[in-house]
């Protein structure tokens, strides 16, 4: 079942991160200092700005991303959400314009380090896009599995790996029948759901969404939901949305991000029930209250 | 307080389809800016065809855009002037390729005979009366150098395409620039270049390889230039989906952004095909006009369609004239078969096998 190449590890990682979850979770909660890594952090960003020429479009953000947790980032448009979650991947530099600043630390190796494979950090940490995006050419099962042959990874047994990961995105119960379909005929909720699977085959240690549920209707964006929270335990998940009832429903931190004009940066980070109930920064109050944004 | 009744459903209408007083108005306008051409003929100089139809294109035009103006005002009336514009563009388009294929069916269909697709023309002259000899050398010649050419054109469109959409290097601007002109070179020039570089310097003869290296210059803009529009459809998500599993971009290309494009990318194929299929300069410089069937590119003089029909129409006599015309028409449905099938191909879903 396991990935071959990262055998051992990936076994590793999934019980320390299940293990560990919890714990953390209560542990940084009781503590309300979810910007403290003593505790060890499996994703960590340090002083990271972002620019598309001479646009400075992030500036200096400093973020820690607990494993086994879920944590949203919000804030109006163009503060620089998404392009922050791109950095955290080394998506961003596929914009031609990009340059970046800052270390981002996974397991505490810097991925922009020279000589780092991008291909390996993108394993790790995978992505699910704003808009659902399964590959046309390919059906339902293929999809899914399409990781492994884009990273030519091996793996022991296909067909329970591909059920794992429907299952795990929650897709299996619906499409279970019509497998070697084409992905296009499923719903905008259960295309997402796809691409969730797809992401998952592979094994990512934490998986970044941005906006998953934008382009969705209510119902699919509650069963997305749900998919978020069962994945929590196992994976990593840093989820940008414009939907402040999203964030207090799906995540455990939530980040207040806020352009002032200038680049795009991070106001506050918290528990997400501190962000919603007590923010210590005004700009936040406003924006979680509805009095702008 | 009301129940809902249950009400038959009622048969589906066009309620906005054209009822018969607006066929019937169509009709009379059409009809009146006949009377008002003819008329206007007959009181001044205009004469002939092509005279009545420009004055019918405007008399017809006029009186619509009245009859519209003072039944639903200016908005309407411009909005029908502007559709019998677009019509007119539309058929003074078609006009010519109708009249093209009319003309090849009318004038070469007395030339088709059996022995077209059976002989060929080693023991015959093109004088000969029609039903002795054929083009089946023409024909093999035809598809060998089209092949040939497609070998060669094929893979370094795409691959241009593929560098010009996804690998965007430095040099992405000027090799567009250069596509671009390149696909407007007259085909002599590209004969003449083959002529210059290889023909005379090496081979100092004719044989088939040289007008398919010839005819694969004129393609590979074409192939290029289509390839480059389709893979430019391609959502940027995709790419990014590819890459983001972890996949190199080659892998991610391959796997992901080709397939999605393929239907795409065969019709850059085919449209690259048609370009070259009726080329006729390059063949007459480069590949000879063998009469007798030459399976081998690589040396000997080689027969093929265009050379065919233009030494038919050179002798000048009635036999070998049909013979031309014949020949004219093999060409295009080979062409149109090319098309389909390619259609077909394109059109036809992955999943099913």
């Amino acid at each position: 079942m396991a990935l071959e190449s990262e055998e051992n590890q990936g076994d590793e990682m999934e019980t320390t991160a299940a293990k560990n979850s919890l714990s953390d979770i209560t542990a940084a909660r009781l503590q309300k200092q979810p910007g403290n890594s003593a505790l060890g952090v499996g994703l960590e960003a340090r002083g990271v700005h972002a620019w598309f020429g001479e646009k400075h479009a992030l500036s200096n953000v400093s973020l820690d991303f607990w494993p086994g947790t879920v944590t949203a980032l919000i804030g109006p448009s163009g503060c620089g959400k998404s392009t922050f979650i791109r950095t955290l991947n080394r998506m961003h530099e596929f914009i031609p314009t990009a340059a970046m600043a800052g270390e981002v630390l996974l397991n505490g190796e810097d991925i922009y380090a020279p000589g780092v494979d991008v291909t390996k950090i993108r394993l790790k940490v995978g992505m699910v896009f704003q808009k659902p995006n399964p590959f046309p050419s390919m059906t339902i099962a293929e999809n899914v599995l399409a990781g492994l042959k884009l990273a030519q990874l091996k793996v022991e047994n296909k067909d329970d790996l591909l059920e794992e990961c429907l299952e795990r995105a929650g897709l299996w119960s619906e499409v279970k029948d019509r497998l070697n379909t084409h992905g296009g005929a499923l719903s905008g909720g259960q295309q997402q759901r796809l691409c969730i699977a797809r992401a998952l085959a592979v094994r990512p240690q934490v998986l970044l969404m941005d906006e998953p549920c934008s382009a969705l209707d209510p119902g699919s964006t509650l069963r997305i939901e749900e998919t978020i929270s069962q994945l929590s335990s196992t994976v990593t998940i840093v989820i940008v949305t414009h939907n402040m009832q999203q964030a207090a429903r799906v995540s455990d931190y939530t980040a207040f991000f806020l352009s002032d004009g200038g680049p795009g940066q991070m106001i506050e980070v918290g528990s997400t029930n501190e962000i919603f109930s007590r923010p210590k920064d005004e700009r936040t109050e406003n924006y979680v209250t509805g009095r702008f944004g | 307080m009301s129940t809902i009744e249950k009400v038959p459903t009622p048969p589906p209408r066009k309620p906005w389809a054209p009822t018969p007083i607006d066929r019937a108005k169509t009709a009379g306008i059409l009809a009146a800016a006949i009377i008002v051409s003819l008329a206007v003929l007959f009181v001044t100089p205009l004469s002939g065809k092509l005279a009545f139809a420009a004055v019918f294109f405007v008399a017809y035009l006029s009186i619509d855009f009245v009859v519209s103006f003072a039944k639903a005002g200016r908005a309407a009336a411009v909005d029908s002037v502007f559709r019998g514009l677009v019509t007119t563009a539309i058929a003074i388009a078609v006009m010519p390729i109708i009249s093209i294929l009319v003309t090849v069916w009318v004038r070469g269909h007395h030339g088709l005979h059996w022995t077209l697709f059976t002989k060929d023309m080693h023991s015959n002259s093109f004088t000969d009366p029609v039903g002795q000899g054929g083009l089946l050398h023409a024909i093999i010649g035809t598809f060998l150098l089209v092949f040939v050419a497609m070998i060669i054109s094929v893979p370094i469109g795409i691959l241009t395409a593929l560098y010009l959409t996804e690998v965007r290097g430095r040099f992405t601007r000027p090799i567009e620039f250069l596509v671009q002109a390149m696909s407007g070179v007259p085909s002599i020039v590209a004969g003449l270049f083959i002529y210059a570089a290889i023909l005379i310097p090496f081979t100092k003869t004719v044989n088939g390889i040289q007008g398919s290296l010839a005819l694969a210059i004129l393609m590979i803009p074409t192939v290029a230039r289509t390839s480059q529009e389709v893979l430019k459809l391609i959502p940027e998500d995709l790419r990014e989906a590819g890459v983001a599993l972890g996949g190199t971009q080659w892998r991610s290309v391959a796997l992901v952004v080709v397939p999605a494009a393929r239907s795409g990318l065969i019709t850059a194929m085919i449209l690259g095909v048609a370009r070259v299929a009726g080329e006729t300069a390059p063949i007459l410089l480069l590949t000879g006009g063998s009469g007798t069937k030459n399976y081998n590119v690589f040396s000997g003089s080689l027969g093929s369609l265009p050379n065919y029909v233009w030494q038919a129409f050179s002798a000048g006599t009635p036999e070998s004239i049909t013979r031309a015309w014949a020949g004219i028409l093999v060409l295009l449905v080979i062409v149109v078969i090319l098309f389909t099938a390619a259609r077909v191909l394109g059109n036809r879903k992955v999943g099913k096998k």
